[in-house]
């Protein structure tokens, strides 16, 4: 018998509550797109995009906090500190409220993806203190780490880097020019991306070992140098975020030239894809491992198109663009959501919960694939059309290359629509499974 | 120890990071086109943050999507502070009317005049070279 899994339980409740809100925020902002100042009266585009776009961060981070400690629960049965635990999850609480509450009264004042005024950020850094200090005390005592760990490590450290660095513009020195100031600003969010990339790549690595019963290819060199591609993209590919800024010209061969490294990833799965086919095959009938499919599929997707906007030459028509919006919609629901959500299933149900594998679930998990290919395919489509608008010699009006895009933005904002309630429904019936199993426990008590 | 490769491998990049960081920190060479106050300038981004305008516009292409890229905004031809100034104040179908305090407006104009002096955003100003790199003249720069 697993040992009880409560800290990684309570932190993936917290999750879904955040993807449920962002899922919510987001269907309202798309509105926008199709009728201008949408319920702006009441509440505009201007907050609901960083209301989407922060549930969604925190989602993914505290998931991603929740499955570590899941992970390691059953590697280190009790070896967490607890009471440490629900500290960090009452820190990311209380930030919670204050975040949203200051998006509501339009209180802003930070930058892309933080919008919110710079203070509250303290509290989330404290929070990823207090999980660093966990994470370390227990993955020390476990000899000879798994690539997972690793990869746990690396995200977590870096996290705490990134976010600092995320935030070096309040010292004036660094927005003196604003050439440097994006530099390190992109700089920062990239590698921001790629530190919760590496706890939730770990996370899907503990799974996959987890459920196929094989645990030599986490340990084989193969899995440490893709690993370690890995890494070297996390610090150095950020450069392809700022192509077209005017900053010094190594920036751009370096991160072209790194970001080049990932065409060996691509080959790697091309190469494997009949053997990763076969084997799915076997798990396929284990709800858990088909999320983690889904996700292979959406990174081999979102890698080609990742791979191509690192061109400079390609660049130059996908960036500023909706393409930029697949991208990192499509890896974030495609790939990070699948793999959180594979991990919901296998750390919060019950095997024997009936909702698992229920006829309803595999529609609403097709439904889900579905949507969210439609919805990509759109925003590459429109992002496709803006990116040929800015390179013609007289572009017509901003204006008009919109309301020419009017059929397309209607066909994002449904295929939105449904995604997020596919979505919806899965985030509610787990939810709904691990409340339950709460009450039922307060009442036998 | 045969693992020992993994940790070389992890300080030396973990090495790099930490020396490319810094040097970025510490570049100080751009030249810059003059005739806006920085420190005003400084000021200005921040009450670009405080409204929130890169919820629906972009420099150099980051930002959000529903508005143009404003980078160069006071370089088009006809639109100079007061039309930006108006546009601000009475916003239109889908950006919302913001009432800026006259501080706010002086310093919001003076970064948009910093960030039109630090270059041209437009993709169509650059070079293709057959390598795939892209430069402003041909020559890598
Ligand atoms: C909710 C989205 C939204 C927000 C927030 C927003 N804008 Fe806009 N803005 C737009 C849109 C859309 C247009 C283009 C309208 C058109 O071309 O029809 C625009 C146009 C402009 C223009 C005119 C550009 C031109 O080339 O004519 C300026 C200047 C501008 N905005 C400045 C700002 C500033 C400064 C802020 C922050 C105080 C801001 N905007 C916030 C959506 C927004
Ligand atoms: C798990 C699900 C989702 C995740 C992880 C997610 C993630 C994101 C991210 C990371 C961005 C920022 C994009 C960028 O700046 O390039 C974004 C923007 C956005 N998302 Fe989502 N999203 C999700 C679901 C949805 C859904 C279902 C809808 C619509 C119905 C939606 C609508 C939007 C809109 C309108 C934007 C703003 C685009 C703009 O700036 O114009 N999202 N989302």
């Amino acid at each position: 018998m697993e040992t009880e899994n409560k800290i990684g339980k309570f932190f993936l409740a917290v999750a879904l509550i955040m993807l449920t809100l962002g899922l919510i925020f987001g269907g309202i902002a798309s509105i926008s797109y199709i009728s201008p100042g949408f319920a702006s009266s009441w509440i505009g585009f201007v907050q609901l995009r960083p209301l989407h776009v922060s549930c969604i961060m925190f989602f993914i981070l505290i998931g991603a906090s929740g499955s570590v400690y899941s992970g390691l629960n059953s590697l280190m049965p009790k070896s967490a500190y607890i009471p440490i635990a629900y500290l960090q999850l009452g820190l990311w609480l209380v930030a919670i409220i204050f975040i949203l509450f200051s998006y509501s009264t339009k209180q802003f004042g930070g930058r892309e993806y933080w919008e919110f005024p710079p203070k509250y950020a303290i509290l989330i850094a404290l929070a990823w203190l207090l999980f660093l200090y966990n994470f370390v005390t227990v993955v020390i005592k476990i000899k000879k780490w798994p690539v997972y760990i690793w990869m746990w490590m690396t995200g977590v450290f870096f996290f705490l880097l990134t976010f600092t660095e995320n935030y070096l513009w309040e010292f004036p020195y660094f927005r003196e020019h604003f050439v440097k100031d994006m530099t390190i600003q992109w700089k920062a969010n990239g590698s921001l991306v790629g530190s919760w990339n590496q706890m939730i790549y770990g996370t899907a690595f503990f799974l996959m070992d987890k459920l196929s019963g094989n645990t030599a290819g986490s340990k084989s060199n193969l899995a440490f140098r893709m690993y370690f591609l890995g890494l070297g993209n996390l610090m150095f590919n950020w450069g392809h975020h700022i192509y077209t800024l005017p900053t010094e010209n190594y920036i751009r061969v370096v991160s072209y030239a790194v970001s080049m490294t990932e065409w060996i990833l691509l080959a790697r799965i091309i190469y494997l894809f009949r053997k990763t086919v076969t084997e799915a095959q076997k798990l396929f009938h284990y709800f858990p491992f088909r999320f983690l499919f889904a996700s292979e599929i959406w990174v081999f997707l979102n890698l080609a198109l990742a791979i191509l906007m690192s061109i400079p030459v390609l660049n130059l028509y996908t960036h500023g663009t909706h393409i930029t919006v697949a991208h990192a919609m499509g890896t974030t629901i495609g790939i990070n959501t699948m793999i959180l959500l594979g991990a919901c299933f296998e750390f919060m149900m019950k095997k024997n919960d009936t909702l698992v594998g229920s006829k309803v679930l595999n529609f609403v998990f097709w439904l889900t694939q579905f949507s969210l290919f439609v919805f990509w395919v759109t925003l590459i489509i429109i992002g496709l059309n803006r990116g040929m608008w800015q390179m013609q010699t007289t572009p017509s009006p901003f204006s008009s290359m919109m309301a020419e895009q009017g059929g397309l933005f209607h066909v994002f904002v449904v295929s939105g629509i449904v995604l997020m309630i596919s979505l919806l429904t899965i985030a509610v019936a787990l939810l709904n499974s691990f409340f339950k199993e709460i009450f039922s426990r307060k009442l036998s008590a | 120890m045969k693992d020992n490769w993994k940790r070389y491998v992890f300080a030396i990049l973990v090495f790099s990071f930490f020396a490319f960081s810094l040097h970025l920190y510490s570049i100080k060479n751009f030249e810059y086109r003059k005739g806006y106050n920085s420190k005003l300038a400084q000021n200005g981004e921040l009450v670009w943050q405080k409204y929130n305008c890169q919820s629906c516009h972009q420099m150099y292409g980051l930002g959000g999507y529903l508005g143009p890229d404003l980078t160069n905004v006071l370089s088009v031809n006809g639109k100079n502070a007061t039309y930006v100034l108006a546009v601000i104040q009475t916003g239109n179908k889908q950006m919302p009317a913001n009432n800026l305090s006259e501080d706010e407006k002086t310093e919001i104009i003076e970064f948009l005049k910093s960030t039109d002096a630090s270059g041209v955003s437009d993709p169509k100003s650059f070079v293709k070279q057959v390598n795939g790199m892209i430069s402003k003249d041909g020559n890598g720069n």
